[in-house]
Protein backbone atom coordinates (compact mmCIF):
# COMPACT_ATOMS: atom_id res chain seq x y z
CA UNK A 1 0.00 0.00 0.00
CA UNK A 2 2.67 2.75 1.25
CA UNK A 3 4.52 2.11 -2.49
CA UNK A 4 1.00 2.66 -4.18
CA UNK A 5 0.51 5.82 -2.06
CA UNK A 6 4.42 6.77 -2.79
CA UNK A 7 4.05 6.42 -6.79
CA UNK A 8 0.51 8.86 -5.95
CA UNK A 9 2.45 11.56 -4.07
CA UNK A 10 5.56 11.57 -6.89
CA UNK A 11 3.08 12.13 -9.66
CA UNK A 12 0.81 14.97 -7.42
CA UNK A 13 4.29 16.44 -7.07
CA UNK A 14 5.50 16.92 -10.50
CA UNK A 15 1.84 18.23 -11.12
CA UNK A 16 3.00 20.51 -8.21
CA UNK A 17 6.44 21.17 -10.32
CA UNK A 18 4.55 22.57 -13.03
CA UNK A 19 1.71 24.78 -10.73
CA UNK A 20 2.92 28.40 -10.07
CA UNK A 21 6.34 29.77 -11.68
CA UNK A 22 8.83 31.14 -9.89
CA UNK A 23 10.14 34.72 -10.58
CA UNK A 24 12.25 34.15 -13.84
CA UNK A 25 15.44 36.35 -12.37
CA UNK A 26 15.59 33.80 -9.57
CA UNK A 27 14.77 30.85 -11.20
CA UNK A 28 17.17 31.24 -14.37
CA UNK A 29 20.03 31.76 -11.53
CA UNK A 30 18.93 28.73 -9.63
CA UNK A 31 19.15 26.92 -13.21
CA UNK A 32 22.83 27.45 -13.76
CA UNK A 33 24.24 27.11 -10.10
CA UNK A 34 22.64 23.56 -10.55
CA UNK A 35 24.33 23.27 -14.52
CA UNK A 36 27.49 23.52 -12.81
CA UNK A 37 26.86 21.39 -9.69
CA UNK A 38 24.84 18.66 -11.22
CA UNK A 39 26.27 18.81 -15.12
CA UNK A 40 29.76 20.43 -15.23
CA UNK A 41 30.81 19.02 -11.57
CA UNK A 42 30.12 15.40 -12.87
CA UNK A 43 31.80 15.74 -16.17
CA UNK A 44 35.07 14.44 -13.92
CA UNK A 45 33.81 10.90 -12.69
CA UNK A 46 31.91 10.22 -15.84
CA UNK A 47 35.39 11.16 -17.84
CA UNK A 48 37.87 8.53 -15.62
CA UNK A 49 34.58 5.88 -15.72
CA UNK A 50 33.94 6.06 -19.03
CA UNK A 51 37.41 6.11 -20.35
CA UNK A 52 38.29 2.79 -18.42
CA UNK A 53 35.26 0.85 -18.63
CA UNK A 54 35.90 1.73 -22.41
CA UNK A 55 39.63 0.36 -22.45
CA UNK A 56 38.06 -2.57 -19.67
CA UNK A 57 35.48 -3.92 -22.63
CA UNK A 58 38.11 -3.80 -25.06
CA UNK A 59 40.44 -5.81 -23.29
CA UNK A 60 37.72 -8.19 -22.25
CA UNK A 61 36.31 -8.37 -26.06
CA UNK A 62 40.02 -9.27 -27.14
CA UNK A 63 40.51 -12.20 -24.56
CA UNK A 64 36.95 -13.92 -26.20
CA UNK A 65 38.44 -13.41 -29.56
CA UNK A 66 40.73 -17.20 -29.73
CA UNK A 67 39.37 -18.42 -33.19
CA UNK A 68 41.54 -16.95 -35.87
CA UNK A 69 38.56 -16.54 -37.87
CA UNK A 70 36.76 -13.74 -36.16
CA UNK A 71 38.12 -10.42 -37.34
CA UNK A 72 40.11 -8.34 -34.92
CA UNK A 73 37.71 -5.26 -36.12
CA UNK A 74 34.91 -7.20 -34.00
CA UNK A 75 36.85 -5.35 -30.53
CA UNK A 76 36.11 -1.31 -32.19
CA UNK A 77 32.69 -2.95 -32.90
CA UNK A 78 31.89 -4.63 -29.76
CA UNK A 79 33.64 -1.85 -27.98
CA UNK A 80 31.29 1.31 -29.88
CA UNK A 81 28.23 -1.21 -29.16
CA UNK A 82 28.78 -1.66 -25.76
CA UNK A 83 29.29 1.74 -24.78
CA UNK A 84 26.73 3.47 -27.13
CA UNK A 85 23.93 1.25 -26.56
CA UNK A 86 24.32 0.10 -22.95
CA UNK A 87 27.40 1.69 -21.03
CA UNK A 88 27.21 5.31 -21.88
CA UNK A 89 23.12 6.00 -21.18
CA UNK A 90 22.06 3.19 -18.69
CA UNK A 91 25.14 2.41 -16.56
CA UNK A 92 26.16 5.98 -16.32
CA UNK A 93 23.07 7.04 -14.97
CA UNK A 94 23.47 5.04 -12.51
CA UNK A 95 26.16 5.85 -11.26
CA UNK A 96 25.18 9.38 -11.72
CA UNK A 97 21.91 8.26 -9.64
CA UNK A 98 24.64 8.07 -6.57
CA UNK A 99 26.30 11.18 -7.56
CA UNK A 100 23.83 13.63 -8.67
CA UNK A 101 20.71 11.55 -6.98
CA UNK A 102 22.29 11.37 -3.77
CA UNK A 103 23.52 15.33 -3.53
CA UNK A 104 19.73 16.37 -4.45
CA UNK A 105 18.38 13.90 -1.75
CA UNK A 106 20.56 15.42 0.44
CA UNK A 107 20.84 19.27 -0.07
CA UNK A 108 16.71 19.04 -0.38
CA UNK A 109 16.41 16.92 2.41
CA UNK A 110 19.00 19.05 4.52
CA UNK A 111 16.40 21.86 4.19
CA UNK A 112 13.54 20.21 4.63
CA UNK A 113 15.05 19.10 8.61
CA UNK A 114 16.26 22.44 8.86
CA UNK A 115 13.24 23.95 8.14
CA UNK A 116 13.62 25.87 5.08
CA UNK A 117 11.17 24.67 3.17
CA UNK A 118 8.60 25.72 5.41
CA UNK A 119 10.54 29.48 5.47
CA UNK A 120 10.12 29.43 1.55
CA UNK A 121 6.30 27.81 2.13
CA UNK A 122 5.26 30.88 4.26
CA UNK A 123 6.95 33.60 1.99
CA UNK A 124 4.30 32.09 -0.19
CA UNK A 125 6.88 30.43 -2.73
CA UNK A 126 5.96 26.87 -4.77
CA UNK A 127 8.36 24.92 -2.96
CA UNK A 128 8.28 21.98 -5.69
CA UNK A 129 9.02 24.52 -8.88
CA UNK A 130 11.54 26.49 -6.98
CA UNK A 131 13.66 23.51 -5.62
CA UNK A 132 13.22 20.98 -8.45
CA UNK A 133 12.12 22.58 -11.70
CA UNK A 134 15.44 24.05 -12.10
CA UNK A 135 17.03 20.61 -11.54
CA UNK A 136 14.99 19.35 -14.34
CA UNK A 137 15.92 22.03 -16.74
CA UNK A 138 19.71 21.51 -15.94
CA UNK A 139 19.88 17.53 -16.35
CA UNK A 140 18.14 18.07 -19.55
CA UNK A 141 21.78 18.97 -20.38
CA UNK A 142 22.77 15.39 -18.91
CA UNK A 143 22.78 14.05 -22.77
CA UNK A 144 26.15 16.19 -23.52
CA UNK A 145 27.48 14.27 -20.54
CA UNK A 146 26.34 11.50 -22.10
CA UNK A 147 27.66 12.17 -25.54
CA UNK A 148 31.34 12.82 -23.51
CA UNK A 149 31.30 9.56 -21.95
CA UNK A 150 30.71 7.91 -25.32
CA UNK A 151 33.60 9.69 -26.92
CA UNK A 152 35.55 8.67 -24.00
CA UNK A 153 34.50 5.14 -23.61
CA UNK A 154 35.89 4.48 -27.10
CA UNK A 155 38.98 6.66 -27.04
CA UNK A 156 39.56 4.15 -23.80
CA UNK A 157 39.02 0.81 -25.80
CA UNK A 158 40.78 2.56 -28.83
CA UNK A 159 43.60 3.27 -26.15
CA UNK A 160 43.70 -0.21 -24.01
CA UNK A 161 43.57 -1.97 -27.78
CA UNK A 162 46.71 -0.42 -29.24
CA UNK A 163 48.86 0.24 -26.05
CA UNK A 164 48.30 -3.13 -25.47
CA UNK A 165 49.12 -4.71 -28.67
CA UNK A 166 45.21 -5.51 -29.01
CA UNK A 167 44.65 -4.75 -32.84
CA UNK A 168 46.04 -2.28 -35.03
CA UNK A 169 44.67 1.56 -34.58
CA UNK A 170 43.64 1.07 -38.19
CA UNK A 171 41.48 -2.07 -37.39
CA UNK A 172 40.25 -1.05 -34.03
CA UNK A 173 38.49 2.59 -36.38
CA UNK A 174 37.55 -0.10 -39.03
CA UNK A 175 35.61 -1.78 -36.22
CA UNK A 176 34.04 1.37 -35.21
CA UNK A 177 32.92 2.39 -38.43
CA UNK A 178 31.61 -1.15 -39.31
CA UNK A 179 27.94 -1.15 -39.62
CA UNK A 180 27.14 1.95 -37.96
CA UNK A 181 23.70 2.59 -37.15
CA UNK A 182 22.86 6.22 -36.57
CA UNK A 183 19.76 5.40 -34.97
CA UNK A 184 21.89 3.92 -31.95
CA UNK A 185 22.58 7.49 -31.04
CA UNK A 186 19.03 8.24 -31.31
CA UNK A 187 17.69 5.43 -28.76
CA UNK A 188 20.77 6.36 -26.54
CA UNK A 189 19.12 10.02 -26.10
CA UNK A 190 16.06 9.37 -25.98
CA UNK A 191 17.03 6.75 -23.09
CA UNK A 192 18.84 9.29 -21.31
CA UNK A 193 16.67 12.58 -21.82
CA UNK A 194 14.18 10.27 -19.99
CA UNK A 195 16.61 9.22 -17.59
CA UNK A 196 17.69 12.57 -16.68
CA UNK A 197 14.16 13.01 -15.68
CA UNK A 198 14.14 10.45 -13.51
CA UNK A 199 17.37 11.71 -12.38
CA UNK A 200 16.20 14.97 -11.18
CA UNK A 201 13.05 13.87 -9.77
CA UNK A 202 13.07 10.50 -7.81
CA UNK A 203 15.74 11.78 -5.90
CA UNK A 204 14.01 15.44 -5.55
CA UNK A 205 10.90 13.32 -3.95
CA UNK A 206 12.86 11.15 -1.37
CA UNK A 207 14.30 14.42 -0.06
CA UNK A 208 11.22 16.83 -0.12
CA UNK A 209 8.77 14.52 1.74
CA UNK A 210 11.62 13.37 4.17
CA UNK A 211 10.86 13.15 7.66
CA UNK A 212 13.11 13.57 11.40
CA UNK A 213 16.56 14.71 11.23
CA UNK A 214 19.86 14.02 9.75
CA UNK A 215 20.31 10.55 10.12
CA UNK A 216 17.44 9.71 7.69
CA UNK A 217 18.71 12.42 5.59
CA UNK A 218 21.18 9.96 5.21
CA UNK A 219 18.57 6.71 4.90
CA UNK A 220 17.15 8.76 2.14
CA UNK A 221 19.97 9.10 -0.06
CA UNK A 222 20.31 5.03 0.10
CA UNK A 223 16.65 5.04 -0.75
CA UNK A 224 16.80 7.38 -3.27
CA UNK A 225 19.51 5.99 -4.83
CA UNK A 226 17.99 2.02 -4.60
CA UNK A 227 14.70 3.30 -6.03
CA UNK A 228 16.28 5.71 -8.70
CA UNK A 229 18.50 2.94 -10.19
CA UNK A 230 15.47 0.10 -10.21
CA UNK A 231 13.32 2.76 -11.94
CA UNK A 232 16.36 3.80 -14.61
CA UNK A 233 16.78 -0.26 -15.35
CA UNK A 234 12.82 -0.50 -15.57
CA UNK A 235 12.63 2.36 -17.36
CA UNK A 236 15.36 1.18 -19.70
CA UNK A 237 13.73 -2.46 -20.11
CA UNK A 238 10.64 -0.80 -21.45
CA UNK A 239 12.37 1.71 -23.89
CA UNK A 240 14.54 -0.91 -25.69
CA UNK A 241 11.66 -2.92 -25.99
CA UNK A 242 9.64 -0.37 -27.18
CA UNK A 243 12.13 1.24 -29.47
CA UNK A 244 14.66 -1.70 -30.66
CA UNK A 245 12.50 -5.08 -30.36
CA UNK B 1 -5.62 40.83 14.38
CA UNK B 2 -5.71 37.13 14.30
CA UNK B 3 -8.27 35.35 15.68
CA UNK B 4 -8.81 31.76 16.07
CA UNK B 5 -12.00 29.91 16.92
CA UNK B 6 -12.46 26.81 18.15
CA UNK B 7 -10.15 24.57 16.17
CA UNK B 8 -9.40 20.84 16.76
CA UNK B 9 -6.29 19.46 14.88
CA UNK B 10 -5.98 15.50 14.34
CA UNK B 11 -2.76 13.33 13.61
CA UNK B 12 -4.30 9.90 12.76
CA UNK B 13 -5.90 8.93 15.75
CA UNK B 14 -5.10 11.49 18.28
CA UNK B 15 -6.02 14.78 19.02
CA UNK B 16 -3.31 17.22 19.40
CA UNK B 17 -5.52 20.70 19.66
CA UNK B 18 -9.49 20.60 20.95
CA UNK B 19 -11.34 23.28 20.73
CA UNK B 20 -8.69 26.10 21.01
CA UNK B 21 -10.24 29.66 20.31
CA UNK B 22 -7.83 32.83 21.01
CA UNK B 23 -6.80 36.29 19.94
CA UNK B 24 -3.87 37.30 19.05
CA UNK B 25 -4.20 41.27 19.10
CA UNK B 26 -1.89 44.20 16.99
CA UNK B 27 0.85 45.67 18.16
CA UNK B 28 1.31 43.32 21.21
CA UNK B 29 2.91 40.62 21.65
CA UNK B 30 1.12 37.88 22.07
CA UNK B 31 2.40 34.68 23.67
CA UNK B 32 1.95 30.64 23.38
CA UNK B 33 3.12 28.55 25.98
CA UNK B 34 3.08 25.47 27.41
CA UNK B 35 5.50 22.37 27.70
CA UNK B 36 7.01 20.33 25.22
CA UNK B 37 4.06 18.53 23.44
CA UNK B 38 1.57 20.78 24.64
CA UNK B 39 0.21 21.57 20.97
CA UNK B 40 2.17 25.01 20.41
CA UNK B 41 3.89 24.26 17.31
CA UNK B 42 1.17 22.51 16.00
CA UNK B 43 -1.03 25.65 16.96
CA UNK B 44 1.64 27.84 15.03
CA UNK B 45 1.86 26.12 12.22
CA UNK B 46 -1.86 26.17 12.13
CA UNK B 47 -1.73 30.20 12.40
CA UNK B 48 0.55 29.93 9.58
CA UNK B 49 -1.25 27.59 6.95
CA UNK B 50 1.17 24.91 7.13
CA UNK B 51 -1.41 22.28 9.12
CA UNK B 52 -5.28 22.46 8.51
CA UNK B 53 -7.15 22.16 11.46
CA UNK B 54 -10.01 19.94 11.46
CA UNK B 55 -12.83 21.69 12.74
CA UNK B 56 -13.09 25.36 13.47
CA UNK B 57 -11.59 28.51 11.53
CA UNK B 58 -9.06 31.26 11.95
CA UNK B 59 -9.21 35.01 10.60
CA UNK B 60 -6.78 37.64 9.89
CA UNK B 61 -8.12 40.73 9.85
CA UNK B 62 -11.34 38.60 9.01
CA UNK B 63 -10.41 36.65 6.25
CA UNK B 64 -11.32 33.41 6.99
CA UNK B 65 -7.57 31.62 6.37
CA UNK B 66 -9.35 27.91 6.25
CA UNK B 67 -11.78 28.71 3.26
CA UNK B 68 -8.81 30.65 1.81
CA UNK B 69 -7.62 29.70 -2.22
CA UNK B 70 -4.18 27.97 -2.77
CA UNK B 71 -3.87 32.10 -4.56
CA UNK B 72 -5.25 33.76 -1.21
CA UNK B 73 -3.09 31.69 0.92
CA UNK B 74 0.24 32.46 -1.01
CA UNK B 75 -0.86 36.49 -0.86
CA UNK B 76 -1.36 36.39 2.78
CA UNK B 77 1.63 34.78 3.24
CA UNK B 78 3.65 37.28 1.66
CA UNK B 79 2.50 39.40 4.57
CA UNK B 80 3.65 37.18 7.16
CA UNK B 81 7.06 36.84 8.29
CA UNK B 82 8.67 33.92 10.35
CA UNK B 83 11.14 32.92 12.51
CA UNK B 84 11.88 29.30 13.03
CA UNK B 85 13.00 28.17 15.76
CA UNK B 86 16.63 26.46 14.41
CA UNK B 87 16.33 30.24 12.03
CA UNK B 88 15.80 27.96 8.76
CA UNK B 89 18.43 30.70 6.99
CA UNK B 90 19.40 29.54 3.21
CA UNK B 91 22.75 27.81 4.11
CA UNK B 92 23.83 28.73 0.49
CA UNK B 93 23.06 32.32 1.10
CA UNK B 94 24.84 35.38 2.38
CA UNK B 95 23.15 37.31 5.23
CA UNK B 96 22.40 39.92 2.75
CA UNK B 97 21.05 37.65 0.41
CA UNK B 98 19.14 35.73 2.82
CA UNK B 99 17.55 39.26 3.80
CA UNK B 100 17.24 40.45 -0.26
CA UNK B 101 15.30 36.90 -1.14
CA UNK B 102 11.55 37.73 -0.72
CA UNK B 103 12.33 41.13 -1.98
CA UNK B 104 13.89 39.33 -5.24
CA UNK B 105 10.69 37.09 -5.12
CA UNK B 106 7.77 39.22 -4.53
CA UNK B 107 8.94 43.09 -5.45
CA UNK B 108 9.67 45.00 -8.69
CA UNK B 109 12.17 47.33 -7.02
CA UNK B 110 15.29 47.80 -8.31
CA UNK B 111 18.80 46.36 -6.75
CA UNK B 112 19.28 49.79 -4.87
CA UNK B 113 16.41 49.70 -3.46
CA UNK B 114 16.62 45.95 -2.60
CA UNK B 115 20.21 46.66 -1.12
CA UNK B 116 18.86 49.93 0.68
CA UNK B 117 16.16 48.15 2.64
CA UNK B 118 18.22 45.32 3.27
CA UNK B 119 20.82 47.50 4.52
CA UNK B 120 17.97 49.78 6.94
CA UNK B 121 16.78 46.43 8.50
CA UNK B 122 20.78 45.10 8.78
CA UNK B 123 21.24 47.94 10.54
CA UNK B 124 17.87 47.91 12.54
CA UNK B 125 18.80 44.13 14.02
CA UNK B 126 22.39 45.43 14.95
CA UNK B 127 24.15 42.94 12.21
CA UNK B 128 26.33 46.01 10.21
CA UNK B 129 29.11 44.56 8.65
CA UNK B 130 27.73 41.13 8.65
CA UNK B 131 26.64 41.24 4.80
CA UNK B 132 28.92 38.88 3.21
CA UNK B 133 29.16 36.80 6.03
CA UNK B 134 27.35 32.89 5.99
CA UNK B 135 24.87 31.55 8.18
CA UNK B 136 27.73 29.01 9.31
CA UNK B 137 30.01 32.01 10.43
CA UNK B 138 27.61 32.92 12.67
CA UNK B 139 26.43 33.03 16.44
CA UNK B 140 22.97 31.48 17.17
CA UNK B 141 22.41 35.08 18.36
CA UNK B 142 23.36 36.54 15.17
CA UNK B 143 21.39 33.64 13.15
CA UNK B 144 18.13 34.60 15.01
CA UNK B 145 19.17 38.68 14.38
CA UNK B 146 19.25 37.72 10.22
CA UNK B 147 15.86 35.78 11.05
CA UNK B 148 14.25 38.21 12.46
CA UNK B 149 15.65 40.80 9.45
CA UNK B 150 14.57 38.48 6.62
CA UNK B 151 11.24 38.36 8.44
CA UNK B 152 10.53 42.13 8.27
CA UNK B 153 12.36 43.21 5.45
CA UNK B 154 8.64 43.02 3.70
CA UNK B 155 6.74 44.81 6.17
CA UNK B 156 4.93 42.43 7.05
CA UNK B 157 1.25 42.52 9.22
CA UNK B 158 1.73 39.44 11.07
CA UNK B 159 5.23 38.35 12.65
CA UNK B 160 5.53 34.43 13.93
CA UNK B 161 8.12 32.81 16.12
CA UNK B 162 8.29 29.64 17.34
CA UNK B 163 10.80 29.55 20.12
CA UNK B 164 13.28 31.88 19.34
CA UNK B 165 15.46 31.86 21.97
CA UNK B 166 15.93 28.28 21.98
CA UNK B 167 19.45 27.55 22.31
CA UNK B 168 20.50 31.22 23.25
CA UNK B 169 22.22 32.43 26.38
CA UNK B 170 20.40 34.32 29.25
CA UNK B 171 21.24 37.53 27.77
CA UNK B 172 21.34 36.61 24.06
CA UNK B 173 17.52 36.00 24.85
CA UNK B 174 16.43 38.90 26.55
CA UNK B 175 18.10 40.87 23.95
CA UNK B 176 16.03 39.23 21.25
CA UNK B 177 12.77 39.28 23.24
CA UNK B 178 13.04 42.95 23.46
CA UNK B 179 14.38 43.34 19.70
CA UNK B 180 11.17 41.26 18.93
CA UNK B 181 9.10 43.83 21.12
CA UNK B 182 10.30 46.65 20.01
CA UNK B 183 9.87 46.07 16.38
CA UNK B 184 6.06 45.24 16.80
CA UNK B 185 5.86 48.26 18.47
CA UNK B 186 7.44 50.17 15.73
CA UNK B 187 6.02 48.35 12.62
CA UNK B 188 2.59 48.00 14.69
CA UNK B 189 2.22 44.46 13.24
CA UNK B 190 0.59 41.00 15.27
CA UNK B 191 3.50 39.02 16.84
CA UNK B 192 2.71 35.66 17.87
CA UNK B 193 5.47 33.80 19.55
CA UNK B 194 5.77 30.25 20.45
CA UNK B 195 7.89 29.58 23.75
CA UNK B 196 8.42 27.78 26.70
CA UNK B 197 10.86 30.47 28.75
CA UNK B 198 9.32 31.88 31.38
CA UNK B 199 11.80 34.92 31.11
CA UNK B 200 10.25 36.03 27.50
CA UNK B 201 6.99 35.15 29.25
CA UNK B 202 7.68 37.65 32.04
CA UNK B 203 9.80 40.14 29.78
CA UNK B 204 7.44 40.61 26.80
CA UNK B 205 4.18 38.93 27.34
CA UNK B 206 1.71 41.29 26.64
CA UNK B 207 -1.40 38.57 25.70
CA UNK B 208 -0.26 35.04 27.01
CA UNK B 209 -2.19 31.32 26.40
CA UNK B 210 -1.02 28.16 28.01
CA UNK B 211 -1.55 25.19 26.18
CA UNK B 212 -1.80 21.54 27.75
CA UNK B 213 -2.11 18.38 26.08
CA UNK B 214 -3.43 20.37 23.27
CA UNK B 215 -6.16 22.23 25.74
CA UNK B 216 -6.46 26.27 26.48
CA UNK B 217 -5.66 26.30 30.47
CA UNK B 218 -5.14 29.80 30.83
CA UNK B 219 -4.78 33.28 29.13
CA UNK B 220 -3.91 36.50 30.73
CA UNK B 221 -1.04 39.02 30.16
CA UNK B 222 2.52 38.48 32.42
CA UNK B 223 0.49 40.76 35.27
CA UNK B 224 -1.62 38.08 35.77
CA UNK B 225 0.59 35.24 35.99
CA UNK B 226 1.30 35.69 39.78
CA UNK B 227 -2.75 36.49 40.70
CA UNK B 228 -3.62 32.75 38.70
CA UNK B 229 -5.18 29.88 40.90
CA UNK B 230 -5.08 27.71 37.68
CA UNK B 231 -3.26 24.76 39.13
CA UNK B 232 -1.71 23.63 35.74
CA UNK B 233 -0.79 26.86 34.72
CA UNK B 234 0.87 27.15 38.13
CA UNK B 235 2.53 23.99 38.05
CA UNK B 236 4.12 25.40 34.74
CA UNK B 237 5.06 28.23 35.71
CA UNK B 238 6.85 27.05 39.26
CA UNK B 239 8.16 24.05 37.73
CA UNK B 240 10.99 23.98 40.77
CA UNK B 241 10.48 23.91 43.94
CA UNK B 242 12.39 26.79 44.77
CA UNK B 243 9.80 28.63 42.65
CA UNK B 244 7.11 27.27 44.34
CA UNK B 245 8.26 28.30 47.59
CA UNK B 246 9.33 31.88 46.61
CA UNK B 247 5.43 32.41 45.49
CA UNK B 248 3.86 31.03 49.10
CA UNK B 249 6.07 33.29 50.66
CA UNK B 250 5.49 36.32 48.24
CA UNK B 251 1.40 35.50 48.78
CA UNK B 252 1.95 35.33 52.42
CA UNK B 253 3.78 38.48 52.12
Amino acid sequence: MKIIKNIGSYFLMLLKVFGKFTKWNVLKSLIFKDIEVLIIGSLGIVSVISFFVGGVVAIQTALNLTNPLIPRNLIGYATRQSIILEFAPTFMSIIMAGKVGSYITSSIGTMRVTEQIDALEVMGINTYNYLIFPKIIALLLYPFVITFSMFLGVLGGYVASVSGGLCSSAVFIEGVQIDFIPFHIQYAFIKTTLFSFLLATIPAFHGYYLKGGALQVGKASTVSFVWTSVVIILANFIITQLILA
Amino acid sequence: MIKVNNIYKLFERTTVLKNISAEFEKGKTNLIIGQSGSGKTVLLKCLLGLHTPEKGKIFFDNSSLTDMKEKERRKLRQEMGIVFQGSALFDSMSVEENIIFPMKMFTNKNDDEILDRANEVIERVDLTNSNDKMPSELSGGMQKRVAIARAIVMNPKFLFCDEPNSGLDPRTSILIDNLINEITKEYNITTVINTHDMNSVMEIGENIIFLQNGIKEWEGSNQDIFKTENKSFIDFVYSSEILKKARKALKNK
